[in-house]
């Protein structure tokens, strides 16, 4: 419980510090806010007024301590292209890229850790060889180029889905969720091979530890040594890894959501980047970095609850 | 004395690599009821595989074994899979050379005392596994055992560890217990308790020991009968004093000339 406490602490102070870090990066970076809104035109006597208006003068933990209160508020600026609330930008987006996210990730979980203790168990066999050859594969496509064979596999010859054909979850959410399997499956094949690469090599790590034979000197079976003994200490390694890929998923389905035309976060902020929208990058990294951030809390309690050395450490 | 344990002609052989090789040539024992032999002999001299094989955790497909291990007038050796395991950990337990890696360090020291248990008999509720491990935790030296049942096994010393083990090799009250190495990992004064702790149990509940050293002094104070190995072959075995006061062998010559000697 204390680990938990002082784990929490932690993460609070760690979103200070990065939020810190973005608030100074976006102040930092060329480009004046009042400027950008007033248009190049704007006499120097109007831009200095507005800049005083905006608060721009104020001295920086002033403005970070502004933005910060308002961010934590849920009031995340003024988009500069638009002129309306940067919430108003993405709020119908971030489902879009939460859901792909989730869903990539559960399609990982349920699909590696089977097929990881599997080829750990029959370790040599032809299916450990043949998928260990597949795993070698998946692992060097890149999921943009994935996304458009799948897009063309399931889209072009099998049409088990319309490419481009998104549909919003407002309309119809069977549907919605439909679409979004395909673009999953695209983010969630290379971290599949890595995950399956990785549980098998845990698992026979820790088959071969003293542990296991006392266990086998018990009168265990092969399948009970596995699951009551080996198991739980082959994840805590996976568990590391899926925290970032679950991170990694959430955060950065970038380019396949360009692949499969899904109206995501990721497209607002290709989109803020070339036209320099600052506020609108900012909440979307600040927004990342704490889902990065609040995973990495998650996957601690996770460790706390399954590895007792954790637990009781001071 | 009844024989519990005869084995004959134990040859182990390993075929990982290209030419065959041999780990136990020839091996023999009788374990009389009651008894504690020791095998003694040097790092490589095959004992730990004997032991090994007799404890059946030698299953690789590998590792060719021949000969007998006649047990309950079963040979352990070729009987099929779940009569072996019948008796792993029931009757036959093992203990190693390593206390600290041979716990399983997310399970509590109560769940692993009582695995054999809940393996062999089902039949025992909870709350009785709970109450036998405990007493079993204490019969080992153990105090504050119902502390130690809650705990984990890096909060343990060594020393505690090789007792947990011992506690959950008992558990079931095995005919045969097999001490592989024990004391090697320890320090001395440790080891001395694990020994008496040995002899306690033999005498307490009439396990049969088959005790596994390089320490020909641990041996010497334990058992009974003992036997010389050397690059898998047995050299010498006899009573522990005879083969002591006239080793007839010159590698056991060589052993026992080797134990340190304290001169003031």
């Amino acid at each position: 419980m204390r680990y938990i406490i002082k784990k929490f602490f932690m993460t609070i102070i760690t979103l200070v510090v990065v939020s810190f870090c973005v608030f100074l990066a976006f102040s930092v970076i060329p480009g004046d806010p009042a400027l950008k809104k007033l248009g190049m035109e704007a006499s120097p006597e109007l831009v200095a007024q507005v800049r005083e208006e905006m608060g721009l003068n104020d001295p920086l933990v002033v403005r970070y301590y502004r933005w910060i209160s308002a961010f934590v508020k849920g009031d995340f600026g003024t988009s500069y292209s638009y002129n309306k609330p940067v919430m108003w930008l993405i709020a119908g987006k971030i489902p879009n890229t939460i859901i792909l996210g989730i869903m990539a990730f559960l399609i990982t979980v349920v699909v590696s850790i089977p097929l990881g203790i599997f080829t750990a168990k029959h370790e040599n066999g032809v299916i450990d060889r043949v998928i260990s050859v597949t795993n070698q594969i998946i692992m060097a496509i890149p999921p943009f180029f994935s996304g458009i064979l799948i897009s063309m596999i399931f889209a072009g010859v099998i049409r088990l889905f319309a490419p481009k054909g998104y549909v919003s979850y407002k309309d119809n959410v069977p549907g919605f969720l439909w679409y979004l399997l395909f673009p999953a499956v695209a983010l969630a094949l290379p971290k599949i091979a890595m995950t399956v690469k990785m549980l098998r090599g845990s698992v026979l790590d820790e088959a071969g530890k003293d542990y296991t034979r006392t266990a086998y000197s018990r009168g265990n079976r092969t399948n009970e040594v596995l699951y009551r003994h080996v198991l739980k200490n082959a994840m805590i390694p996976v568990i590391t890894f899926l925290g970032m890929v679950l991170a990694d998923m959430v955060a950065g389905s970038i380019v396949v959501e360009k692949v499969f035309d899904v109206p995501g976060v990721s497209t607002v902020l290709i989109n803020s980047i070339s036209n320099r929208d600052y506020p609108v990058v900012q909440t979307i990294i600040m927004g990342i970095a704490t889902i990065v951030i609040v995973i990495n809390l998650l996957v601690d309690i996770v460790y706390c609850v399954i590895d007792p050395r954790i637990r009781i450490d001071e | 004395m009844e024989v519990i344990l005869d084995v004959t002609d134990l040859h182990i052989e390993f075929h990982d690599h290209d030419l065959p090789e041999t780990a136990v040539e020839d091996f023999d024992l009788m374990l009389g009821k009651g008894e504690i032999v020791g095998i003694v002999g040097e790092s490589g001299s095959g004992k730990s595989m004997s032991a090994l094989a007799i404890a059946g955790l030698l299953n690789r497909h590998a590792i060719k074994k021949t000969g007998r291990i006649m047990f309950e007038g079963v040979d352990l050796l070729t009987c099929d899979r779940k009569t072996l395991r019948s008796f792993q950990g029931d009757e036959i337990s093992i203990i190693f050379q390593e206390p600290m890696t041979s716990l399983n360090p997310v399970k509590n020291i109560g769940w692993q005392v009582e695995e054999a248990l809940f393996i062999h008999h089902k039949e025992i509720k909870k709350e009785e596994r709970k109450k036998r491990a405990i007493e079993m935790l204490k019969a080992v030296g153990l105090e504050n055992a119902e502390k130690v049942y809650k705990m984990y096994p890096h909060e343990l010393s060594g020393g505690m560890r090789q007792r947990v083990m011992i506690a959950a090799a008992m558990i079931g009250n095995p005919k045969i217990l097999i001490a592989d190495e024990p004391t090697t990992a320890l320090d001395v004064t440790v080891q001395a308790q694990i020994v008496e702790l040995l002899k306690k149990i033999n005498r307490e509940r009439g396990t049969s020991i088959i005790f596994i050293s390089h320490d020909l002094s641990l041996v010497s104070q334990l058992c009974e009968r003992v036997i010389v190995m050397q690059q898998g072959n047995i050299v010498e075995s006899g009573s522990t004093a005879e083969v002591f006061r006239k080793p007839r062998h010159q590698y056991t010559k060589k052993l026992i000339a080797a134990i340190p000697k304290i001169e003031l």
